[in-house]
C-alpha cells in the first residue's frame, strides 16, 4: 500500500460536501430556451459527465452553474444553502475553460497562484499550496514559463492546477479535452481521471464524447436540445438507453425507422424497407406504429450460408481496422448501415444480414423534443 | 530526339533562381509606391533639413541658435507639450472606461458606437466653430452658468481665446482616434479570461486590475502616441479657438509664421525639425518603456492576448 502522504494532494484537500441540487435550472435567451428545466443531484466525490452535441445545452448548464449566466428560473443549493444568487467569483467553484482561458501575461507559478492571491492567502501557503499542486499536474520545471510557451497538454494542465488549487467544493469542466490531438487526449483522460481520485473533487464534466464521459464518468446526464434524456451510470446507460436518442450516444450507429407489425411482452417484429427482423421492446411500442430500431455495429452480423437473413446490403466503403473490418453498406432502399465483421469483406459484396434479437432495441418514434 | 533532352542541362526559371535568393518578384510592385513615399515626404524632408541648415547669418546651425536664443519661440515647446500631453493623456484615460464598459453586445451598442465616432468626421474648422459658438461669452455654457447663479451676468468664464478651448478641440479630434483603437485592443483579448478570473475569486476591479489592464497596457501606449502626435502638432485650432499670439502660441504656428509670413524659410524648416525630433524623442520614450525589462524579463506582456496565451 502506498502512504498517501507521499502523494502531492496530500497536502492539499478539496472542500467536501455532501450534496449539491440543482431545482429546475433553465435558460432562455429572449424566445430560445437553451435549457429547460434540469434536475440534478450531486453528490459530493462523484463525477458526473453532461453529453450532448453541440447546442444541446450543455455548455449553458455550465455556465450557469458557475455563475457566467444568470437563470432564467430555478434555484442552485449546496448543503441546503442557496448560491444561485451569488456571483461567480463569491461561488468558489473552479472551472476548467474549452479554450483553457489562460493568463498569457503571467508566467505558469502565477497563473495557479492566481486564485490564492484574490484570497489574499498568507505567502507561505500560498507558496505551499501552488508547489503541491504543480506538483500534482507534473509541472514544477515549467513553472516559470508564461502559457504561449507551452504545449497544449501542459496548458490544460496548468489550467486544471489553477481551478483545483483552491480546493474548490465542485469543479466544472468545458470539454477540456476538445482542443487536443487523439492521443495526448487518451493521456490527459487518464491524468483527469487520476487526479479527480487522488484530490476527492467533485467535477462536473461536458463533452460531446460518448467515449469519454463513459470512461471518466461515475454518471452521465445526457442532454437533447436543452431536455435531460436519460441520467444514468455508464453500465445503465450503455446497456439499456431511454431512447434512441440515448442509444445513438451510447454507439447505436444504427438507427433504422421500420414499422412494428408483431409486438409482444419483449420481442417484437419489425419490416420495411427490405428489413425483417426480431428486437427486444426498448419502450412503449404499439402495433403497427413506426418504430426506431437501434443496432450496434458489432451485433450485425454476416448470417451463416443457408440461415435467414434480417436484410440484405451491398458493401461499399470497407475500412481495415487490424482485427476486424468496418464496412459501410447499402440497404436496398438505400439506407445506409454500418457494422464491423472479421470476415474479409470488399467493396460490392452482396451481404445477408442478421441480427441477434436480444441486441436490437426498438423504440417507439420520438418527435423533436420541445 | 531523347538524347538532346537528356544532354540539355536543366535550367531553372527565373523567378525559381531568384526565390532561392530570398528574392520575390512581386516585391517589384511596391516599387511605385516608395516612389510616391520618396518624392512627396522623403525628398521634401530632405530638402527641408537641408535648408534648415542654410539660414542667412548664424552658420550652419544658425537657424536653431536662433530658434533656442529667443525665449519666445522657445517657450513653444513648453506651450505645445502642455497641449498634447495632458490632451493625449485625457483621450486615453477617457477611452479606457468607457470602451470597458462597452465590450460585449447590448441593445443600441451601434448607436452609441456612432456618436463617440461621429467627431472624427467633423473638419476642425467645424469644430473650432461649434467651439466658438458654444463656449462663447454668449454660448450656452455660460448662458446655463448665468441662470444657475454660478457665475453673475456679464463675468462669463473665458474659455475661447485660451489655452482651454484648445484643449477641448484637441480632446473633441483626438478622443475618436484613441477611442477606436482602445476598443479593438480590448476587443482582441479574449472574454474568457475575464470569466476565468471571475471563477478564481476575482471582483470586478480585481479582473481589471490583474488581467484586463496588463493586456491593454502596450496598447494604451500605443494609443497615447498617436494622439499625442496628433495634439503635439495642432495648428488650425490653436489658431481659431485659441490665443495664437500668446498662450498657445505652438510650435507649428512658429514655424508657419516664420516659413511663410517672415519668409525665412531656413528658420520655419529649422522649427519644423525641431518639432519631429521632439515627436520622435516622446515616441522613442514611451516605445522604450513598452520594452523594458526587469531581470530579464519584460514588464509589458505584448504578445497575444488571445485565450491560449
Amino acid at each position: 500500500m502506498t502512504d498517501i502522504a507521499d502523494s502531492p494532494a496530500a497536502a492539499l484537500d478539496a472542500q467536501r460536501f455532501s450534496e449539491l441540487r440543482l431545482n429546475g435550472i433553465s435558460r432562455a435567451y429572449g424566445a430560445h430556451t437553451a435549457l429547460h428545466p434540469l434536475d440534478l443531484t450531486i453528490r459530493g466525490g462523484e463525477f458526473i459527465a453532461l453529453l450532448g452535441p453541440s447546442g444541446c445545452g450543455k455548455t449553458t448548464a455550465l455556465n450557469s452553474i458557475a455563475g457566467l449566466l444568470p437563470l432564467t428560473a430555478g434555484s442552485i443549493e449546496l448543503d441546503g444553502r442557496r448560491i444561485d444568487t451569488l456571483p461567480p467569483e463569491k461561488r468558489g467553484f473552479g472551472m476548467v475553460f474549452q479554450n483553457y482561458a489562460l493568463f498569457p501575461h503571467l508566467t505558469v507559478r502565477r497563473n495557479v497562484a492566481f486564485g490564492l492571491r484574490m484570497r489574499k492567502v498568507p505567502k507561505a501557503e500560498l507558496e505551499r499550496r501552488v508547489h503541491a499542486v504543480l506538483e500534482l499536474v507534473r509541472l514544477t520545471e515549467h513553472a516559470h514559463k508564461l502559457p504561449g510557451q507551452l504545449s497544449g497538454g501542459q496548458q490544460q494542465r496548468v489550467a486544471i492546477a489553477r481551478a483545483i488549487v483552491l480546493e474548490p467544493p465542485l469543479v466544472l469542466m468545458d470539454e477540456p479535452l476538445s482542443n487536443l490531438d487523439a492521443a495526448l487526449r487518451l493521456d490527459m483522460r487518464a491524468e483527469i481521471r487520476r487526479i479527480h481520485q487522488e484530490f476527492g473533487l467533485t467535477t462536473l464534466y461536458v463533452t460531446h464524447d460518448q467515449e469519454e464521459a463513459l470512461s471518466l464518468a461515475d454518471r452521465l446526464v445526457v442532454l437533447n436540445a436543452g431536455h435531460v434524456a436519460q441520467v444514468g451510470t455508464p453500465a445503465e446507460l450503455y446497456e439499456s438507453p431511454r431512447s434512441a436518442y440515448v442509444a445513438a450516444f451510447m454507439g447505436y450507429r444504427n438507427i433504422l425507422t421500420l414499422t412494428a407489425t408483431r409486438v409482444g411482452t419483449d420481442v417484437a417484429t419489425v419490416v420495411g424497407e427490405g428489413v425483417k427482423l426480431v428486437g427486444t421492446v426498448a419502450g412503449p411500442v404499439t402495433e403497427d406504429a413506426d418504430v426506431q430500431v437501434a443496432i450496434r455495429p458489432e451485433d450485425l452480423k454476416i448470417a451463416a450460408e443457408g440461415a435467414e437473413a434480417a436484410f440484405e446490403a451491398v458493401a461499399e466503403v470497407v475500412e481495415y481496422h487490424g482485427r476486424e473490418f468496418q464496412v459501410d453498406a447499402l440497404t436496398r432502399s438505400g439506407k445506409r448501415v454500418h457494422l464491423r465483421t472479421p470476415e474479409r469483406v470488399a467493396p460490392g459484396d452482396q451481404l445477408a444480414l442478421t441480427v441477434d434479437p436480444r441486441r436490437a432495441l426498438v423504440f417507439p418514434m420520438e418527435g423533436e423534443p420541445t | 530526339m531523347t538524347a538532346a533532352t537528356i544532354t540539355q542541362a536543366p535550367k531553372l526559371a527565373l523567378r525559381h533562381r531568384l526565390a532561392e535568393r530570398g528574392i520575390d518578384r512581386t516585391l517589384l510592385l511596391i516599387l511605385p509606391g516608395v516612389i510616391a513615399i520618396a518624392a512627396l515626404f522623403c525628398y521634401p524632408f530632405i530638402y527641408g533639413l537641408g535648408l534648415s541648415f542654410q539660414p542667412a547669418k548664424g552658420g550652419v546651425l544658425g537657424a536653431y541658435s536662433a530658434f533656442f536664443s529667443d525665449s519666445f519661440s522657445e517657450g513653444t515647446i513648453w506651450k505645445t507639450f502642455s497641449l498634447a500631453i495632458p490632451s493625449a493623456l485625457i483621450n486615453v484615460g477617457l477611452s479606457v472606461p468607457i470602451s470597458y464598459r462597452m465590450r460585449g453586445d447590448f441593445r443600441g451598442k451601434r448607436l452609441l458606437l456612432t456618436l463617440l465616432v461621429v467627431p472624427i468626421t467633423l473638419g476642425t474648422v467645424l469644430t473650432a466653430e461649434g467651439i466658438l459658438e458654444y463656449f462663447g461669452p454668449v454660448g450656452w455654457f455660460n448662458l446655463t452658468l448665468q441662470k444657475l447663479g454660478l457665475v453673475g451676468a456679464g463675468h462669463p468664464v473665458n474659455l475661447i481665446n485660451d489655452y482651454w478651448g484648445v484643449l477641448f478641440s484637441l480632446i473633441i479630434s483626438g478622443f475618436p482616434f484613441a477611442f477606436l483603437l482602445t476598443h479593438s485592443y480590448l476587443s482582441g483579448i479574449h472574454p474568457a479570461l475575464e470569466k476565468a478570473a471571475a471563477t478564481l475569486g476575482a471582483g470586478w476591479w480585481q479582473r481589471f486590475r490583474h488581467v484586463t489592464f496588463p493586456l491593454l497596457l502596450p496598447g494604451l501606449l500605443t494609443t497615447f502616441c498617436l494622439t499625442f502626435v496628433l495634439g503635439f502638432s495642432v495648428f488650425p485650432s490653436a489658431i481659431m479657438v485659441g490665443d495664437p499670439d500668446g498662450k498657445t502660441h505652438v510650435i507649428s504656428i512658429e514655424a508657419y509664421e516664420q516659413a511663410l509670413q517672415n519668409f525665412n524659410y531656413p528658420q520655419g524648416c529649422a522649427d519644423a525639425m525641431i518639432m519631429t525630433a521632439l515627436m520622435l524623442l516622446v515616441i522613442g520614450l514611451v516605445m522604450g518603456i513598452r520594452a523594458l525589462r526587469f531581470k530579464g524579463e519584460r514588464i509589458f506582456y505584448t504578445g497575444s492576448t488571445g485565450g491560449k496565451g
